[in-house]
């Protein structure tokens, strides 16, 4: 069979689409962040560069370049190299199986809005977002530095207490879906949203996924009011700023998530389904934001007793009432 | 004795980590160098290290007449520099045996609780943000607080943070024209802020996670260790100077003594906050009582003559010369004269050989006696429960350095 060599540079493009968007999102994340919480802060937020400070996160990202990219010297040199760069590739890849709107027509051509539709691309997400904890872990390890160890063992910590109840919580949309295709989910969700029929599910996991993005009162792993930086205290420029976007590109990837997994996508009257989904992109982006301006950090052990006590045992009351109920409907009770 | 021996194994031979906390660390409130002694995240021993910020004050005290010494005490503890003025000039006018008029009482008073209104609010403001993952909402609230209170300085005093605004039997100068209304518009206002603060942190179940039970100080450990102020009421005991030995006029106004119970971190923030509203009970009735009349003392040996004599009276001018280049003579002696400043009790010790400058200038801050506890209330605590322990006490290194 030959190579569809069309269908190659389709999907070529439309990595490369998804990747620069996903910096470009981060850029203009990094300053929608410090304008929103400026405004919470009774504050005006960067406002100097470019009209109404758009063009600060240029000036941010040409700074990062100039800096100098130090080596501590007892440093593990490897580790400390690649663990940005396994952080950064892990959100990236995650997002390629996330669709953002519906099929379009273009040149005659059916051309969907995800890079790939994997039949349990939720397990990939999953699987892959997992693996950006060794970005965390290897990297406060290999830096030789105190703070960045005990950052790194935080990061060790948090991943196996919010792992669970982020999986698990999900058990219950897989049963209305009937599927792990992300696709499958949101066509699932064409009459009413899954954070209808799966409140508890929905809380669960966006507590999860601000666990998972290392946001805010969760960023333990970083907490610098005790760890100084956490594990990437001794990482400073582009090396500290893939770090950066790591962080911020998964609250993306959670935000959409969430959008995806109980928001309902990309479907919503009347707009285009792409605008939709951006509409609830930046709504849940917001609500990360909103909770990092006004919560207290929560203690490592803290976070670990809540996930196990409680985030754990109300997932699997949830998977058991739905499957409940589902078994309940096909008897036709309801 | 070697920095090892007071903890609990001999470095290296065991499961644990020595971690050196400070003196550049962004929540040890300055130069605070904490040598802690970790098993994973929870803290086995520690040892604090204080000297960063040493300035002499105390040894250059006795080499400035005592006129000269008071904008030292300004450096001192700069969060809450009024308070140091007057625990210094009340110190000095003991040792003289004068009284300030009744109107310079009242406006010191209004000063001292201003400053106290400022403290706290840094002291919460910033004990908020340690426990947050960004710099906090609460900081920029309480610091637009803060700023109201800074511009009242500046209008009184032409300086923020360190107005040096008490002179040595008074004032420098009366207030200015409008400056009674502004501060009663604070007032007024100040409350109604104090609400929006109280209804983000209060009851917030974070905070309450992160402070509740944590860092516990008893009250006989309280005692033991000389600590004084909200720190010291927070762990359940009535103390306070402005009751038990009133100054100033302290005892003319009506205002209660907040305490908490349980002496941990949310019980110092709670009695802060209360705090924070009884200064501003007691400002209000300075100011609608405020009494009319002369703002120095009529001891012209001591205070600086009014400017406008100094073209008229050949006397005024010999005693401004004589007052500036020699200072005055207090009789031999010694005093002692605490206050309660924002962060405890402030006391301020003069000896007198009778020269223009002090034997001896000593001070007992409150924040030297919480560095000491700080080793005894973070024990068998994590890691994070440190910051908030520290922004808890209150610390200002200038005060425990001096």
């Amino acid at each position: 069979m030959s190579i569809d060599w069309i269908e190659l540079i389709i999907v070529v493009v439309k990595a490369l689409i998804v990747a620069f968007g996903l910096l470009i999102g981060f850029a203009y994340l990094t300053w929608f962040e410090r304008r929103l919480v400026g405004r919470f802060q009774m504050r005006i937020g960067p406002n100097r560069v470019g009209p109404a400070g758009l063009l600060q996160p240029v000036a941010d990202a040409l700074k990062m370049f100039f800096k100098e990219d130090f080596v501590p010297g007892q440093a593990d040199k490897p580790l400390f190299i690649m663990a940005p760069g396994i952080a950064m590739s892990a959100v990236l890849i995650s997002f390629a199986v996330v669709p953002v709107g519906p099929s379009i027509r273009l040149f005659g051509r059916e051309i969907t809005l995800y890079l790939a539709d994997v039949n349990v691309g939720m397990l990939v997400v999953i699987a892959v977002l997992s693996l950006g904890v060794y970005g965390i872990i290897l990297g406060g390890w290999a830096s030789n530095n105190k703070y960045s160890l005990l950052g790194g063992l935080r990061g060790a910590a948090q991943v196996i207490s919010y792992e669970l109840p982020y999986g698990l919580s999900l058990v219950g949309v897989f049963m209305l879906a009937g599927s792990l295709s992300l696709k499958d989910i949101v066509e699932a969700q064409a009459r009413v949203p899954f954070i209808v029929l799966q409140p508890l599910a929905a809380i669960v996991f966006f507590f999860a996924a601000v666990a998972e993005a290392n946001r805010s009162p969760f960023d333990l792993v970083e907490a610098e009011n005790e760890l100084v930086a956490g594990y990437h205290t001794e990482y400073s420029s582009i090396k500290f700023a893939l770090y950066f976007m790591a962080e911020y590109i998964s609250m993306i990837v959670a935000s959409a998530l969430m959008v995806t997994l109980f928001l309902g996508g990309w479907q919503g009257p009347f707009l285009p389904g792409i605008v939709w989904f951006f509409i609830k992109l930046v709504f849940m982006l917001f609500v990360f934001v909103w909770i990092r301006a006004t919560w207290p950090r929560i203690r490592y052990d803290r976070l670990m007793a809540w996930s196990w006590k409680l985030l754990v045992p109300l997932s699997v009351a949830n998977i058991l009432v739905t499957a409940g109920a589902l078994v309940l409907r096909d008897m036709g009770v309801f | 004795m070697s920095s090892t021996q007071t903890f609990s194994v001999a470095v290296g031979q065991a499961e644990t980590m020595i971690l050196n906390m400070g003196p550049q660390h962004p929540s040890t409130h300055g130069v605070l160098r904490l040598i802690l002694e970790l098993d994973g995240e929870r803290i086995v021993g520690a040892r604090p290290d204080i000297g960063y910020l040493h300035s002499g004050i105390e040894k250059t005290g006795e080499n400035r007449t005592y006129r000269q010494v008071l904008p030292y005490t300004d450096r001192m503890d700069y969060a809450s520099a009024n308070t140091n003025n007057l625990g210094y000039v009340l110190a000095v006018e003991k040792l003289l045996g004068i009284e300030v008029p009744l109107r310079a009482q009242y406006i010191r008073v209004i000063m001292a609780e201003l400053s106290r209104v400022a403290s706290h609010l840094l002291a919460i403001g910033t004990a908020v943000m340690d426990l947050s993952g960004l710099i906090g909402v609460i900081l920029m609230y309480c610091f637009w607080e803060r700023e109201k209170v800074l511009n009242l300085f500046e209008g009184v005093a032409g300086s923020r943070m360190t107005p040096s605004y008490f002179r040595i039997g008074g004032l420098v100068a009366d207030l200015p024209e409008g400056w009674v209304e502004e501060a009663r518009a604070f007032v007024r206002q100040f409350p109604r802020q104090l609400d929006d603060i109280e209804a983000i942190v209060t009851r917030n179940p974070i905070f309450l996670e992160r402070t509740v039970g944590i860092c516990r100080l008893s009250a006989e450990d309280a005692i033991a260790y000389g600590i004084t102020g909200p720190t010291l009421r927070a762990s359940g005991v009535r103390y306070d100077v402005r009751k038990a030995m009133p100054y100033s006029g302290y005892d003319r106004f009506d205002f209660e003594v907040p305490v908490g119970q349980n002496g941990d971190v949310y019980d110092r923030y709670l009695v802060r906050m209360a705090e924070l509203r009884q200064s501003t009970r007691i400002i209000e009735q300075a100011l609608n009582d405020l009494p009319d009349g002369p703002i120095n003392a009529d001891e012209r040996k001591i205070v600086l003559p009014p400017k406008e004599e100094l073209d008229t009276s050949m006397e005024a001018l010999i005693h401004h010369f004589k007052l500036v280049t020699e200072g005055f003579h207090p009789p031999v002696g010694q005093v002692f004269m605490s206050v309660e400043s924002s962060k405890g009790e402030l006391g301020y010790y003069l000896v007198s050989d009778g020269g223009p400058r002090p034997y001896r200038f000593r001070v007992r801050t409150p924040s030297f006696a919480a560095v000491q506890v700080l080793p005894l209330i973070i024990k068998g605590h994590m890691l994070a429960d440190v910051v908030a322990a520290i922004g808890s006490l209150d610390l200002v290194m200038g005060e425990v350095d001096r």
